[in-house]
């Protein structure tokens, strides 16, 4: 069971740097695990706990709220269909059966070979193409039986890896900048700045 | 016509203006591409201006907050409280069904995304700056952190910000994937590492008692999207589109059975809903030549329309008045071949998994709710489960009616009715016929 790699040991520190207190970044941190492992291990579980300053069981707890956040394993794709109301109404459940069907699972359920996770899932923004389905959140718009099924041969073929990075990674864009505005002088900037506006108003005020 | 297509041409400012002075959308969301077209001058501009002298601005505009609510920003501006620490927070967790426009604004134009949240962090002097993002948009989490990081770059984002003694960071925020972070409230509690359990309000208004109980603004995407354009151009040219208190232009995502769906902007009130959906250049109309069967004006959370309603103006308050809510602009078109029953059974069964469990109204009702709209819609229901359908929509917003009485904490509750209620009221016999058939009747 693994922990964080030291490389990403060292970015989790910085994500807990960019927030006033360090349990802010406990969802961004459980994101970061995932990209690392697929899913949160026990031992990335602990880690994060230590790194924003909570127990174990606050991590848990507030991981198992978010369907993002997978406390057991899931596979390298996973594949969710939209099935809310503007998909449905194209066709969106017809599309769900064609995949459990395809796949050879349940939704939720994952493939023997750990390839495919199927999930239905809730609205995901993708309504101007019917049915929306994505891979480890990237969208595949307009999908119908036929396109599904190719889709899946791509996957499975390693054609799309260039687009669709493994299960648990949501940005493949890193932030390259700490922060910058120091708080102190920030803090003393705002405080001036009420105290002048005060003024201001009241001086206002004495007018009136 | 008023307004132009946003599918292809997906920039605030092009209809606003008239003139498609913005890149095409392929590279739009590069910060050179943003430079050319004029970025960053509506932050330069408001950073020679006082912070009142932008709210100013901004209550002049009167635009509405485009999140759903439809609060007037500027005054949620001026309600906060005076504290040296204030926090701001950009709500793009977009997640109510059939909603997409804040999706494409992040994809298509982080950089006004960027420009409107430092113009709104000036005007309310926020100590830092956070823009919170639905997990699920992994290409506009991409995109907008590339934003933010060539911003900083840029001089706009960081310690004295182009030059004018102002600083502020800003930080951007992955969601994990639920519908209730959307609630303010619970965006925060999310933001602070929790649960995304909405507050009580009395007493946690953000305004007042807010991220870490500080003073905090939560704005919408594309209310601040639209900050840039106001500042350079003027609150009174932006009040000058639309009418009455619906000003400006917004973006209406249209879905469900029309030719084109996709986001149109358009200038408020200036069109009716059958324009929308109709125009060759808008929706194109209903799929298949068929006619209007019911339509949302809304997001799911919104009450039922027929098509005697087709031709209210898309403008907050006319809608209002007659009963249902403009909401997150997302207007969701059902053809005549469409099950009623079905489609409301969806949306209950939506509200009933991401109910956040606090409140027993919520919680319950939408368990029972769900369960009974599916056995209605297999055949197996019984006449008086409409009743019983009622009577779990009374206790979770007594009266049903519209705007709803509240049982819970948050409107996550109230919303359940709207798709429930409405649609047993307008489709009364439809429903009676899956119980007597025994089955869906429909084709």
């Amino acid at each position: 069971m693994a922990g964080l790699t030291p490389e990403n040991l060292a970015r989790a520190r910085e994500t807990v740097a960019l927030y006033p207190q360090p349990r802010s970044a406990l969802i961004p941190l459980c994101h970061q695990a995932q990209a690392q492992e697929g899913w949160l291990t026990p031992d990335a579980i602990s880690q994060i706990a230590e790194l924003v300053g909570v127990s174990a069981a606050e991590v848990r707890g507030t991981a198992s709220f978010y369907d993002m956040l997978h406390l057991e394993p899931v596979g390298k794709f996973l594949i969710g269909v939209c099935t809310n109301i503007s998909c449905m109404l194209g066709g969106a459940y017809e599309l769900l059966a064609h995949a459990e069907d395809r796949l050879g699972i349940r939704c939720g359920q994952t493939t023997a070979d750990g390839t495919f996770t199927l999930e239905e899932m809730e609205c995901l923004a993708g309504c101007d193409g019917p049915t929306c389905v994505a891979v480890n959140y990237r969208y595949f718009p307009n999908q119908d039986e036929s396109t599904f099924d190719t889709l899946v041969d791509d996957l499975a073929a390693g054609r799309l890896d260039g687009d669709v990075p493994c299960h648990g990674t949501v940005s493949r864009v890193d932030r390259t900048v700490t922060l910058m505005a120091q708080r102190d002088e920030v803090l003393a900037e705002r405080a001036a700045s009420d105290r002048a506006r005060s003024e201001r108003q009241a001086a206002k005020e004495a007018k009136g | 016509m008023s307004g132009t297509p946003r599918t292809g041409a997906p920039f605030i400012v092009t209809s606003r203006t008239g003139d498609a002075t913005r890149p095409p959308m392929e590279e739009g969301h590069t910060l050179n591409a943003y430079l050319a077209s004029g970025g960053y001058q509506g932050l330069r501009k408001a950073l020679t201006m006082n912070p009142e002298e932008v709210v100013a601005e901004v209550l002049a505009s009167n635009l509405l907050g485009r999140g759903g609510a439809g609060f007037e920003a500027g005054r949620k501006w001026s309600m906060v409280r005076p504290n040296p620490v204030r926090y701001l927070v950009i709500n793009g967790d977009e997640s109510e069904p059939a909603t997409f426009k804040d999706r494409m604004l992040m994809e298509r134009d982080p950089h006004q995304l960027v420009e409107g949240t430092l113009i709104a962090a000036y005007a309310i002097g926020a100590a830092q700056a956070f823009i919170f993002i639905r997990g699920e948009f992994a290409l506009g989490m991409e995109r907008v952190i590339a934003a933010v990081n060539d911003a900083y770059r840029h001089g706009a984002i960081g310690a004295n910000i182009f030059g004018s003694g102002f600083s502020v960071d800003l930080v951007v925020h992955p969601g994990a994937g639920a519908y209730i972070c959307g609630e303010e409230t619970a965006l925060l509690e999310s933001l602070e590492g929790k649960r995304g359990y909405p507050r009580i309000k009395p007493p946690f208004f953000p305004a007042a008692i807010g991220l870490y109980g500080e003073p905090t603004v939560v704005n919408n995407v594309e209310t601040v999207s639209n900050l840039p354009w106001i500042v350079s151009n003027g609150g009174a040219a932006f009040a000058a589109l639309g009418q009455g208190r619906s000003t400006g232009t917004r973006i209406f995502a249209l879905s469900g059975h029309v030719v084109r769906p996709g986001n149109y902007e358009v200038e408020m009130s200036k069109l009716t809903f059958r324009d929308l959906i109709f125009d060759p250049e808008l929706g194109g109309g209903v799929r298949g030549g068929k006619s209007v069967k019911a339509f949302i004006p809304g997001g799911a959370s919104a009450p039922w329309f027929g098509p005697d309603q087709l031709d209210l103006p898309l403008d907050q308050d006319a809608v209002g008045k007659a009963g249902s809510m403009l909401g997150s602009g997302s207007v969701i078109v059902m053809d005549s071949d469409t099950c009623a029953v079905r489609a409301a059974w969806r949306i209950a069964r939506f509200f009933h998994r991401e109910s956040c469990g606090q409140c027993t109204p919520c919680r319950e009702g939408s368990g029972w709710i769900d369960k009974v709209m599916r056995r209605i819609e297999d055949g197996q229901g019984r006449e008086e489960d409409l009743d019983l359908l009622m009577d779990a929509c009374d206790n979770i917003a007594p009266g049903v009616s519209w705007p709803p009485a509240q049982t819970t904490i948050c409107v996550l509750g109230p919303s359940i009715p709207s798709s429930v209620a409405w649609s047993i009221r307008m489709f009364r016999d439809e429903y009676l016929l899956h119980i007597k058939e025994g089955a869906c009747p429909c084709p």
